[in-house]
């Protein structure tokens, strides 16, 4: 007899998500509004959002207005109900197997997707000026990456100094004289905002690489609209499910043939990627294929195939989600499995689009950073809609000694990390975390910039059964630039769910909550 | 379609396929020895040698007692065709081909995965085995009827039905051959009674019983059973019938011609059985051939669609 046929994919070490049970007797029962003040149990009158500005209340305990219906419904819910909500939203989170993966020295852990039920409002005035901002910034942002790759005027003109780009880990000197469709080089950008004591918001950093995040956004609305289904019917919340389909028409326009029906397709590094869920979702929602680097190939004529069941079939656009060092083995890491030789050839012959273009990272350098406001008003001449952050560039000698003297009071990052790895939250800091910094910052001062301890927003978040507290918050929009630009309603907002806490990343313990646009209809 | 994603869904279904038969199987031979009359002799190891998994089976255990056996194939992860393994398998190629599969069904393969591992006990114990391995068969075919209802009928999921049928056909032949082995094994011993019981049993571990009375009119008997187990067109696990589905499925994908060339000579019919003296050695050889040409046929479908590795 033969042995049994085995084959495919190997069960793999790490623990996927699974579906976890679900939560007995939920009813969706609603609470007559004459119990109000009965078995009313999130007390609302006991929440305090002290000295922070909050999303929700205002500093003398009054709901803010496009969370007035939420404040009013929410109290009216009894503890019990809280909880039943609560633990379905966890259900849910499990059916739906929304997970990430969390490094750590004992290996990968895939965690359930952390998540607080109260939404987060902002009212549509207030975001439609901020997604004008955004989209202003990221414009300029891409005609700045393009002119670094070309004539460099705004060195020339004195805008920024040149050292910032001869000595940047993220320029890539390939993709110098390269014309990407619409001067686009960054397509996809994540941006986070945070709001600070007056209310406004700010820019925190901006992500031109590989952002990630949207599909939580995207999900995190889908568990409330299971949990809080009541609110969808009285609110005016704006929807944001067309994420996708914008996402896939910028990836069209971007197609260097100009056919009817372009081959995208999503390229991951593969299946145990900690974001692999998000690039199959992605995958799915636009209905184009999830390749890895095996599956695509280079001909000598430097045009891009996939390998599919009737041979080799052209591909037009590529939503990389690989950083640019793995893209391609010719050309960068010798060593990268996840990429395809020849890719950045077939690039640069302008076979292929790839979003984000090689090289966009230039711009989501943390020094960079502290020159947008200049880039905006050279390249647009406009001023910027949306603040920076006050920033202190670490090798500027007078700026490095102010940071140097106060490192107990700043966030020092470093310029080319992301995830929230590699930082100094000064506050929080211990005297040897501050001489581990001061000796980084001197060894490499370009390296390092240090912005104020922020005084994050708050948002009341369910800490145990029917207890608000306020944690900090940020929120992360995602921006698209091709043929036309567009801006997530709201986007992904991220809550340090520890007390105090400001580091909101995933990866450091943190959680998200879904983000409201609410039309309050008020002037 | 992706050539690495036509393979995950090709394996998705063989997995499947292998949990609902594995389930069947020890299912039907719970029921199968309550019937032996006690003198005689027909082991649980059968099914071990059946898997051909004899050696690993040796590797792990001492006793070839029921509760190894069943063990081994429900919830060993050191044989990776155990129903556990299979299961596990299922879901990780769903994982990374959700991309082409409906959504419910990464929910729905989550909920067999966790059922399965958390009750695997009552698998292994005999009073609620039953209950629970029908559970499972339950839980397989609504996975099958929600890819069936829900999954566009593309190429995709011609490589699922190719996974799915070459499975049953390779699951068959074992079928055939663990009835003659037994046969074999009580050496000559076998009254008509005992035979009965044993071919009986090989239709019920297809869920064929019912089939057969109704397309052979005629008691069990090993040769009318093994006849209509291959060469049937219409029973869902006859060798035959799964052959042409392979080949209709092969038929509406590209570059087809190599696989349905090899489809074209695998012979179910050419082993002539009239009477139970030709379901000894030559027939067992004869079923072992069988499997070597299905093997050819996973090869070829291998070659012509799947990355090169």
């Amino acid at each position: 007899m033969r042995p049994r046929a085995t084959g495919s994919i190997r069960p793999s070490a790490f623990i996927t998500r699974e579906k976890g049970l679900q939560p007995a007797g939920f009813q969706a029962s609603r609470q007559p509004q004459s119990m109000m003040g009965i078995c009313m149990s999130m007390d609302w009158k006991r929440y305090e959002p002290q000295e922070f500005f909050d999303e929700l209340v205002t500093a003398n305990g009054n709901p803010r207005a496009p969370a007035r219906r939420l404040i009013s419904y929410l109290g009216s819910l009894s503890d019990e109900e809280i909880e039943t909500r609560r633990q379905m939203a966890e259900a849910t989170i499990q059916e739906m197997g929304i997970s990430f993966t969390v490094y750590t020295e004992e290996g990968n852990i895939d965690r359930a997707w952390p998540f607080d039920i109260v939404p987060r409002t902002i009212s549509a005035r207030q975001w439609s000026t901020t997604a004008a901002g955004l989209k202003q910034r990221l414009k300029a942002l891409n005609m700045f990456i393009d002119d670094l790759y070309h004539d460099q005027n705004v060195i020339k003109d004195g805008i920024i100094p040149e050292h910032i780009i001869t000595e940047s880990k993220n320029f890539r000197p390939e993709c110098v004289g390269i014309s990407p469709p619409y001067g686009a080089w960054a397509h996809i950008c994540g941006t986070d905002l945070v709001r600070a004591e007056d209310g406004e918001f700010y820019v925190l950093e901006d992500n031109l690489r590989v952002p990630s995040g949207v599909s939580y956004m995207l999900e995190n609305r889908g568990i409330t609209k299971r949990v809080l289904p009541e609110l969808f019917e009285n609110d005016r919340i704006l929807p944001v499910d067309d994420y996708c389909s914008n996402l896939f028409d910028t990836l069209v326009s971007l197609s260097p043939r100009k056919i009817k029906k372009p081959v995208v397709v999503v390229l991951t590094p593969g299946i145990f990627n900690s974001a692999y869920f998000e690039h199959a979702f992605l995958a799915q929602q636009m209905g184009v294929e999830l390749v890895e680097g095996s599956d695509l190939v280079v001909s000598d004529d430097d045009c891009v195939f996939m390998r599919t069941i009737s041979g080799l079939e052209r591909v037009d656009v590529i939503y990389r989600r690989i950083d640019d060092l793995f893209l391609d083995p010719e050309v960068f890491r010798k060593d990268s499995v996840l990429g395809v030789p020849g890719l950045m050839r077939a690039w640069q012959n302008g076979n292929v689009a790839l979003a984000n273009a090689p090289g966009a990272g230039v711009a989501d350098d943390k020094v960079v950073y502290a020159y947008v406001p200049e880039i905006i008003r050279y390249y647009l001449n406009e001023e910027p809609i949306i603040k920076n952050v006050e920033t202190f560039l670490c090798e500027d000698p007078e700026q490095r000694a102010y940071v140097l003297a106060n490192l107990d009071k700043l966030v020092v990052k470093p310029a080319n990390e992301s995830g929230g790895y590699g930082m100094l939250v000064g506050p929080h800091s211990t005297k040897k975390d501050q001489a581990t910094f001061a000796k980084l910052i001197k060894e490499n001062p370009r390296n390092y910039i240090a912005q104020p301890t922020l005084k994050l927003s708050t948002a009341p978040t369910i800490v145990e059964k029917g207890a608000l507290e306020p944690r900090h918050l940020d929120l992360r929009p995602f921006i698209l630039q091709g043929k036309d630009m567009y801006v997530t309603t709201g986007g992904l907002t991220r809550v340090a769910m520890r007390k105090g806490s400001l580091v909101v990343n995933s990866s450091q313990g943190g959680g998200s909550k879904d983000t409201w646009i609410v039309e309050t209809g008020e002037a | 379609m992706l050539s690495t994603v036509a393979e995950r869904l090709y394996w998705m279904a063989r997995y499947l396929e292998r949990v609902e038969n594995t389930a069947r199987l020890v299912s039907v031979y719970d029921k199968l020895l309550f019937d032996v009359p006690n003198e005689i002799t027909i082991g649980w190891y059968n099914l071990v040698i059946l898997n051909s998994a004899t050696d690993l089976f040796e590797d792990r255990y001492k006793n070839q007692d029921e509760r190894n056996v069943v063990k081994f194939l429900l919830a060993d992860d050191t044989n990776p065709s155990s129903m556990l393994s299979a299961i596990k398998m299922v879901r990780e190629n769903i994982r990374t081909s959700r991309d082409v599969v409906p959504a419910e069904t990464w929910e729905q393969i989550n909920e067999l995965y966790l059922f399965a591992r958390d009750n695997i006990q009552q698998g292994i114990n005999r009073s609620r085995r039953h209950e629970f391995l029908s559970d499972i068969i339950k839980s397989c075919q609504t996975l099958s009827g929600l890819l069936y209802g829900t999954m566009s009928h593309d190429a995709g999921w011609q490589f699922m039905k190719m996974g799915r049928d070459l499975e049953r056909a390779d699951m068959t032949t074992r079928l055939l051959d663990a009835g003659a082995f037994a046969l074999i094994e009580v050496n000559g011993d076998a009254n008509v009674n005992l035979r009965q019981i044993v071919w009986g049993n090989v239709l019920r571990s297809a869920s064929a019983y019912m089939s057969y009375r109704r397309t052979v009119k005629a008691a069990v008997s090993g040769p009318e059973v093994a006849n209509f187990m291959l060469t049937d067109p219409h029973f869902p696990r006859a060798v035959y019938f799964c052959l042409l589905q392979i080949d209709v499925a092969a038929g509406k994908l590209p570059k087809s011609e190599n696989v349905r060339k090899v489809l074209k000579e695998i012979d179910t019919g050419v082993f002539q059985i009239e009477d139970d003296r030709d379901l000894g050695q030559d027939f067992r050889d004869f079923l072992n051939d069988l499997q070597v040409q299905l093997g050819k046929l996973h090869d070829s479908i291998y070659q012509t669609w799947f990355p090169v590795p």
